[in-house]
Formats: C-alpha cells, sequence, structure tokens
C-alpha cells in the first residue's frame, strides 16, 4: 500500500453516493398545455408513493463521474487486446459516423417501409454480403448476438424436422465447443451429446460416427475450432451428419480466419451464425452491443423467423424488384426472435466495413488474422517461450492459437492466471484464459490482423520476461497486479455474500 | 494491405521467413481443396472512406427519420431527447471498445457502471436484484418466461393480449423449444380482461405476463391481477415502460417476481430498433435463476473496494448446457447510456418528465377525439400513448391516411390492425416530450383535414380512388 499509484488511492464512489439533495443536470421543457392535476388522469392508487431514488448531481458532476469511470478501463484503443475467440480488431470511427447520421439513428423501426427504402437498401446489400461470404443463399439479420443466432439455428432445425414429421432429442458439439452452444442446445428443448477431439485437434471421426444416429437432429461446429485448428475432414463430418438426416449448423465465431477463402456453405453446412461485433468491427461496447445474422441453406429459408426483406415491383418476382419492403406473410416461420429488426445500428457498421473492404480486402483480412498468428506464435518460439507453454496442437493455426501453461505450472510454478496478471502490469490485455476447457492451462491467442509487427513483436517479449522473471522470482507473478486500478479481487467473496446493488 | 492493416512487403517476407514458409498460401495448405471458394467473392471492390461516407449518406437521405417530419409514431419506441453528454461517453474508447469484463482489475469502470446500472434498475422496478442487461424487450420478456421455466417447471403460460405484439411472437417462438404452451388472455376496454385472466390461471400455469403501460396505452390494474396469479403459485413478469416508473408504481412494489422491459427510452436512440437494451430485474429468490452477467462487489487484496462480474455458475461459459441462459454478449453500452440517462434525469427529473408526458398526452387525447369521426379506443389512464378510432372502414383506408398526414410532414403514429383485426381502424398515437403543444395542433388540424379527404373520396362513386 506504500506504493500506491494516483488511480488506486482514488477509491471507487459510485453516483449513488455524490450529489446533493435539489441538484439536477435535467431542465425539464415547459408545460405548455393546459395544467392538469396527475389525480385527474391517473388513479392515485396506480401511482408511485415514494420515488426512486436517483442519483441527484449536476451536470459537471455526472461529467466527470463517468469520464472518471471510463478511465478505470483497458480498451481496444489503447493496447494490444489478443483476447481468443472474440477478434478484437480495430474499430474504424467512419462506422460511428455513418451510424449516427440521423437518417439512420433516428429512424422509427415502424416507419412506413415505403419511408425507410434507404436502410432496408442497406439491409438487403448487408444480406447480400452475407450470404456471399457464407456460401448460402438466405439470410436473416434478426438475432442480436451470436448465442441468440445459435438459438434460432436450433429452433430452425427443429421446425425443418417437424416439418418431415420428426421429433429427434439430441444435438451433436464438439467438447471443444464454445459454452453457448451446449447452452443454446438445452433452451431449445434437446439434449447435448458431447464429440471428442482426436489427437490433430480436430472431430474425431469415429466417435461422430458411433453417436450421429436418427436421433440427432444437428450438429454445431466451429471451424476453424476453438483451438484455432482448421478441421480437414469437415466435408466427411458434414456428410456423416447428413447421412443420418440431420442439420449442419456452423457457429461463425472464428469466421474471420477463412472470408472468400473457404464459406460455410461449400463445407455443406445448413446454417450459419455470424457475429457482426467480431468479424465485422462493430465495437464490442465493454459486453455488447453485438448481432447474429444467421444464413441458411435452401430447405431452411421456409422457416426463417420473420419479417423477412423483400424486393417488391419490377418484374414481380422478389428479388429483383426496385422496392423494398418486410414480408410477415410467412406461414412456415418459426416467428420472432426480437422484437423489430434487429440491431440495425450493427448492420450499418457492418455493412460500412464490407463496403470499405471489398471482395479482396476481406480476404486480406483473413490472410493477415492468419500471418500475424502463425507469425506470433514463431516469435514465442524463437524467444523460448514454446518451452513452457507450448502449442497445444503443434502445426500451422489459422487465425488463433491455444497454449498448454502446464510446463510453465510445472517448472516455474506460476499458473496460466498469473502469467495473465502480470502482463496487465506491462500493459496488456491478456489473451484468454482456461478456455478451450480441454487445454490444461490453457491461453487462447487472438492477434487479429489489424495489429503492427512491431506490437506482436513487443507483446512476445512481454510474455518471454514475464517468463524470465519468474524463473527468478515466481512471487511477483502470483501476487500480480501491481499498477491496475485495483488489485486481485475477492471474486469467491463476491460470489459468497453478493452485493449486486448499492444500499441507499 | 487495406488501411485497416499493416503488413507491408517487407513485413511480410520477415514474417513468413520466421514461420518457415514461402508464402501465405502455404498457411491455408490444411484446408481441403474440396471446401476451398471456386472463385473470388462476389462483391464489389473496396472504397475510400470518403466514398464510404457519401454512400451512407446517400442511403441515409432515402430514410424519413423523426428529424424529417412531426411523429407520433412509439408502440415500443419513442423519440425521448438524448442528452448530448450521453453521445460524448457512449463514444469514448474506454467504454466503446473494450470487450466483456473478464479481466476486472483492468476493467473497473465497465463493471462499476453495470453495478451502478444495476442500483438503478431496482429503484426503478421496486425490486431486489437486476442483471447487467439483456438483448432487448420482448426477447427480455422471453427469457424471463425460461426463468419461469426453471423455477417451477409447470407446462403453460399465460399472457395478456394487451402485452407488444412482438413480445406475444417472441415468447412463443423461444418457448416452442422447450415445449410450452401459451395462452392468450383478452383485452376488454383496453386493458386486461381480469375475469379471463383469472380462469385461464390454475395450477399448470408457470408464469403470467402482464405489460405496463399496456400496448395500448393504458395504465393496467396490475393489483388483482397480480393476486390472481400468485393464489396459483403462478410467476408474474410485467413488461414495464422504464420512464413511466416515475408515477406508476413499481411492479415491484405490487408483488411482480420479475419486471423486463425494453429500455430504449433511457437514454438510447431510435436507430430503427436496435440496438438498445433489455433490463431484467426479480425478487432476491430468483437470482441464482437470472441470465446474464451479473456485477458485484468486492474488495482487492489490499482492501480497495471494486467489481466483478458474480454468480458466474449460472452462466453458459462456466455450466454449459446446465446454464441458465446461453446470453453471452449482452448490451452493456447501452445499459450505461440507460444508467447515465436516469442519473442526467434524477429523482425529480424523472417524476417531472412522467407528469409532462401525461399532460401533453392527455392534451392531444382530447384533441384528436374532438375531430369528426375519431373517438377513442378505451377511455383508460394512460401516460404517454393512447389509441384511437379513426371513423374509416379498414386498414387499407388508415393506411392512406397516413399517408395524406405525410405530404403535410407529420407521422400520426402506428395502425392498430397491423397486430389486432380487431381494431380495424384503430391508430396508436405517442406524444414525446419532444412532441410540443404547437406539434400536437398541427398534428390535430392535418389529421382532421386527412379523414375529411378521406370520408370524401369514400363517398364518391368512383369508390374512393384519387386522381
Amino acid at each position: 500500500m506504500d506504493h500506491e499509484t494516483a488511480m488506486q488511492r482514488d477509491r471507487a464512489v459510485t453516483i449513488f453516493e455524490k450529489g446533493q439533495a435539489g441538484r439536477r443536470a435535467f431542465s425539464a421543457p415547459a408545460i405548455d398545455v393546459p395544467e392538469r392535476s396527475l389525480d385527474e388522469l391517473i388513479p392515485a392508487r396506480l401511482r408511485r408513493k415514494s420515488p426512486a431514488r436517483l442519483p441527484q448531481v449536476s451536470e459537471p458532476e455526472l461529467v466527470r463521474h463517468y469520464v472518471k469511470l471510463s478511465r478505470r478501463n483497458f480498451d481496444l484503443d489503447t493496447g494490444f487486446y489478443p483476447l481468443g475467440s472474440c477478434t478484437m480488431k480495430h474499430n474504424p470511427r467512419l462506422h460511428e459516423r455513418v451510424a449516427g447520421l440521423p437518417g439512420h439513428a433516428r429512424l422509427h423501426p415502424l416507419q412506413d417501409p415505403a419511408r425507410a427504402q434507404g436502410a432496408l437498401a442497406l439491409m438487403w446489400g448487408l444480406e447480400r454480403a452475407l450470404s456471399e461470404l457464407a456460401g448460402l443463399p438466405h439470410v436473416s439479420l434478426q438475432p442480436s448476438a451470436g448465442s441468440h443466432g445459435e438459438l434460432a439455428g436450433v429452433l430452425l432445425t427443429r421446425a425443418y424436422h417437424a416439418e418431415h414429421g420428426e421429433q429427434r432429442r439430441t444435438v451433436l458439439t464438439p467438447d471443444t465447443a464454445h459454452g453457448t452452444n451446449p447452452a443454446t442446445v438445452t433452451m431449445a428443448g434437446y439434449e447435448v451429446v458431447k464429440v471428442g477431439t482426436n489427437a490433430e485437434g480436430g472431430v474425431d471421426l469415429d466417435d461422430l460416427r458411433a453417436k450421429a444416429d436418427r436421433d440427432t437432429a444437428c450438429l454445431m461446429l466451429t471451424n476453424p475450432n476453438t483451438l484455432g485448428l482448421f478441421d480437414p475432414n469437415i466435408a466427411e463430418i458434414v456428410r456423416i451428419v447428413h447421412d443420418v438426416g440431420a442439420t449442419a449448423y456452423y457457429d461463425g465465431a472464428n469466421l474471420n480466419a477463412i472470408m472468400g477463402i473457404s464459406r460455410p456453405g461449400d463445407m455443406g453446412f445448413d446454417i450459419v451464425h455470424f457475429n457482426l461485433h467480431k468479424s465485422f468491427t462493430q465495437p464490442h461496447g465493454g459486453g455488447g452491443p453485438g448481432s447474429g445474422p444467421i444464413a441458411v441453406s435452401e430447405r431452411i429459408a421456409p422457416f426463417l423467423p420473420r419479417p423477412v426483406i423483400v424486393r417488391r415491383g419490377g418484374d414481380g418476382t422478389n428479388g429483383s424488384g426496385r422496392e423494398f419492403d418486410l414480408d410477415y406473410d410467412r406461414p412456415k416461420s418459426i416467428g420472432r426472435l426480437r422484437g423489430f429488426q434487429g440491431n440495425y445500428g450493427c448492420f450499418v457498421r457492418a455493412y460500412a466495413y464490407i463496403c470499405s473492404l471489398g471482395a479482396a480486402g476481406l480476404r486480406d483480412a483473413s490472410e493477415t488474422a492468419v500471418l500475424n498468428a502463425n507469425y506470433l506464435l514463431a516469435r514465442l518460439r524463437q524467444l523460448g517461450v514454446t518451452e513452457l507453454l507450448p502449442p497445444a496442437y503443434d502445426r500451422i493455426c489459422m487465425h488463433e492459437f491455444a497454449l498448454t501453461g502446464g510446463p510453465m505450472k510445472h517448472e516455474l510454478g506460476i499458473r496460466t492466471l498469473d502469467l495473465a496478471k502480470r502482463l496487465l502490469d506491462h500493459g496488456y490485455h491478456p489473451p484468454t484464459v482456461y478456455f478451450p476447457l480441454l487445454v490444461d492451462e490453457a491461453l487462447l491467442v487472438e492477434p487479429t490482423e489489424t495489429e503492427t509487427k512491431e506490437t506482436l513483436d513487443a507483446f512476445a517479449q512481454a510474455v518471454a520476461d514475464v517468463l524470465r522473471e519468474a524463473r527468478e522470482d515466481p512471487e511477483i507473478a502470483r501476487n500480480a497486479p501491481y499498477t491496475t486500478p485495483v488489485r486481485r479481487l475477492d471474486e469467491a467473496g463476491a460470489a459468497k455474500h453478493p452485493v449486486l446493488r448499492q444500499a441507499l | 494491405m487495406t488501411r485497416y492493416t499493416a503488413v507491408t512487403d517487407a513485413d511480410r517476407q520477415a514474417m513468413l521467413e520466421a514461420i518457415g514458409v514461402a508464402s501465405v498460401d502455404e498457411l491455408f495448405a490444411g484446408i481441403p481443396q474440396e471446401v476451398r471458394a471456386a472463385a473470388p467473392l462476389d462483391l464489389p471492390d473496396g472504397l475510400g472512406e470518403a466514398e464510404v461516407y457519401a454512400h451512407l449518406r446517400e442511403l441515409a437521405a432515402r430514410n424519413t427519420s423523426v428529424e424529417d417530419e412531426i411523429s407520433f409514431l412509439g408502440a415500443g419506441m419513442y423519440d425521448h431527447y438524448v442528452p448530448a453528454l450521453i453521445d460524448m461517453l457512449m463514444s469514448r474508447s474506454e467504454f466503446l471498445t473494450p470487450y466483456t469484463p473478464y479481466q476486472p482489475e483492468i476493467s473497473q469502470g465497465g463493471l462499476q457502471v453495470m453495478f451502478e446500472y444495476q442500483t438503478a434498475i431496482c429503484e426503478l422496478t421496486g425490486l431486489e436484484v437486476s442483471n447487467a442487461s439483456v438483448y432487448e424487450g420482448p426477447s427480455a420478456l422471453a427469457a424471463a418466461a425460461y426463468l419461469a421455466k426453471l423455477t417451477n417447471g409447470r407446462s403453460r403460460f399465460v399472457i395478456s393480449r394487451a402485452v407488444h405484439p412482438h413480445a406475444r411472437e417472441t415468447l412463443v417462438t423461444l418457448c416452442a423449444g422447450y415445449g410450452m404452451s401459451v395462452s392468450e388472455v383478452p383485452v376488454i376496454d383496453g386493458v386486461t380482461d381480469l375475469a379471463a385472466w383469472t380462469s385461464a390461471i390454475d395450477e399448470d400455469v408457470s408464469a403470467v405476463f402482464v405489460s405496463q403501460p399496456n400496448f395500448l396505452g393504458a395504465v393496467e390494474d396490475l393489483g388483482p391481477l397480480i393476486e390472481a396469479a400468485r393464489s396459483h403459485g403462478a410467476l408474474v413478469v410485467c413488461s414495464a415502460d422504464p420512464l413511466t416508473l416515475g408515477i406508476l408504481e413499481a411492479p415491484g412494489v405490487l408483488g411482480v417476481d420479475v419486471c423486463v422491459g425494453e429500455g430504449q427510452t433511457l437514454g438510447n436512440r431510435l436507430d430503427f430498433g436496435g440496438p438498445s437494451f433489455g433490463f431484467f430485474a426479480a425478487r432476491e429468490e430468483h437470482v441464482r435463476r437470472m441470465p446474464g452477467r451479473i456485477a458485484g462487489e468486492t474488495a482487492d487484496v489490499d482492501g480497495r473496494r471494486g467489481f466483478v462480474l458474480t454468480l458466474q455458475t449460472r452462466e453458459q461459459h462456466i455450466r454449459r448446457e446446465k446454464a441458465t441462459s446461453n446470453i453471452c454478449t449482452s448490451q452493456a453500452l447501452n445499459a450505461l447510456a440507460g444508467v447515465v440517462y436516469l442519473s442526467w434525469l434524477g429523482r425529480e427529473g424523472l417524476v417531472e418528465l412522467g407528469e409532462l408526458l401525461a399532460a401533453r398526452t392527455a392534451y392531444a387525447r382530447e384533441k384528436l377525439a374532438a375531430l369528426d369521426g375519431v373517438s377513442l379506443l378505451h377511455d383508460q389512464p394512460v401516460v404517454r400513448e393512447f389509441a384511437i378510432s379513426l371513423g374509416v372502414p379498414d386498414l387499407a383506408a388508415v393506411r392512406r391516411v397516413i399517408a395524406r398526414c405525410a405530404v403535410d410532414h407529420v407521422n400520426p403514429g402506428h395502425p392498430l390492425a397491423i397486430d389486432y383485426p380487431e381494431y380495424r381502424d384503430g391508430l396508436l398515437v405517442a406524444v414525446t416530450e419532444q412532441r410540443s403543444r404547437a406539434d400536437i395542433d398541427q398534428l390535430a388540424e392535418v389529421l382532421g383535414r386527412a379523414l375529411a379527404t378521406e370520408r370524401a373520396a369514400a363517398e364518391t362513386p368512383s369508390g374512393g380512388a384519387e386522381a
């Protein structure tokens, strides 16, 4: 405590602990209509008896509070953020500007489609681009995030089987899957059947063959998977699944590795979700908003969520007319997943990104993401880091790679968590830790395409420095971090005695 | 190389050498030929920043926003004023660009915002616990349904037909998977039919859903509705408009189990429907079945106050198929706007704004009800939205009237018959603090004229077709 930084000395005080009775930031517009007693309009028994105890602060107090709070966050614009499976690529500021244009930002979702033609044209254009990237013909932009897209996909699968008079019970997911996959399966009323991983980090085909049967509704798969490895048996995997009449679902969280290079539709998948907040630069906002559009094959299309964007007029054929509209008349649709048309603000940003990069730029983004990941792994190897943190599967990776901290723990006595916390003192956001679950002391590293070689070199050096320091004195890493606004927090205590709101 | 990447030819050469391959293509050698894209992407070439801006500007210009007309559209999203400081805070890199706070030591800003947000939502709803946000309003209601299913395992949901049609449809979509049936209770005089509600609820009912105010703008008398459900042990879920809770009784005080709702009205722009946020608050006994992120207070090793994501054993990344929800990314940035907005309004402002909305809405309601042919669809108390009948034969006629108003740059509201065929000439009119008395007078004049034209056209032998 003797060496507290200024930020550490500045203890957390909430907005509810600031201010004074009578202070305010809001000035109400004048009441320009005849004054009416509230008693006359709404019976007292329906009205609030005691006011919500909201903060009472002036505008300057309010601004200073939240600006100071913002400075207690690390962010992508400040430093390297190689968080595996999250694709923390640069967020172009152009996107904020165009999303903020009043014609987009202040458009009411129930505006007559005839007077929202720009928005519908944009959504149509984004659907066409995502369709092209997926290699699948039909798209719904409605899901709000990846997990919402997954739920849509499994419900589409259910509707598809119901149409064929089938009630299947299970969904296959590899043991490397994101947690959202099994959670989605349960919410959609199916049972999870886990499929094992082979020695090369791909799906264990024998296990898949043994478990795929007429009860299998769907296989959910990420490819490249969460180990950052492209499964070379993908065509055979999809064939096995299709042979038992199940659908194949592609979790698009790792699409950033293969844009324009390999398409889920070409691999045989029926349903794909995209994370616009990963591959398509929607800023992550500290935990959202996101957007999780889905692309599907012809056989799944009748069940897509409604409304669906259509083109009317022209020669009368959907898809060629000049006027865009929202079509609710979809008798086989699974229905809505949410209100209105989806997270349009995210569509604007993703669409702008696709316009900026174009076909060649998107492919270049994926090639560079893969180049950066392999280069970072090579640098770690050159610096001797991989002797203590070897790759979980030693082969060319895609856009990310998984290291195992097992040898580091054994030899240096520090855990992956300690390494991560010490990297905070070096000014880096650590990679994803303890995921995927089947890698001991896992560290999942995804540098993305928008980082420079210099940044990758410096990060590799920082990891090497932490390991060298730990060899001399492991206590330093075990007690890290030292320079952050707070140091290691008591998470167990927080869960045991939850304090989830300010006592007022 | 694009403007967002930085690998020069020299960099690439050095990087490939370090990796030990001859070309970038070699890095992709593990992808079998049969699943390679056969041709380059069929997409246009990339554009410069100024060109992209011009294109997006052109698309924006083809939309009629609430800046281009006097709009009384509501029906779930409302044109409230968003203070400038929210734009500034939401565009700060430190809030805009981080991921979910998995490393709490460098995420105290975002985590404290979540804690403050949860506090504000608890205050507003009168409930004990809140999560850090879900996607948006209708899916928040469906998330509450899943909590009820996990809680009591019963087989049926009962929902008022006065709940937002998007929420009703979302509930049906999302509970189909886990095999629930949904029954709908009709509306009488603009509110949920209490007799039908009471007889629809029995011991098989897992949860009931009601909205405050309801989709028709009416304030529901929640007390008897809640009582009817609780006597059968069903969970009570109320979807509330948070901005009306300055003057309407907090649903938690009245005894609901869960209060959810659309957070757009709290400092978020319209954005053609999203992103906004959904809020989710509940009684304490439900906390371990809540969906999504929850921030909690704790201390660091030196005793400093700090915040972490907590109760994570509910969540998908820990519990996987046994999780209480699959939600991962939610709406942190939009929830930030929500708590900043509530702090900006403040304790008194929330009440004052509610009073202003009620007064302006009452004025508009009386003005429109006085027009020839127009009548109130119900005379229940309202806060910022009301429903009228236009006295025209059908939805097509309502649409023609709206189109005529558009010529005069007025958008009079949302046609109810789109979702409620029984209100064939119904119109839902919303009045925010951004619509002045002069705007309301303009609405009355323009709508009155449009209706007169419609009636005159209907009386002509040609059947109403205009020249």
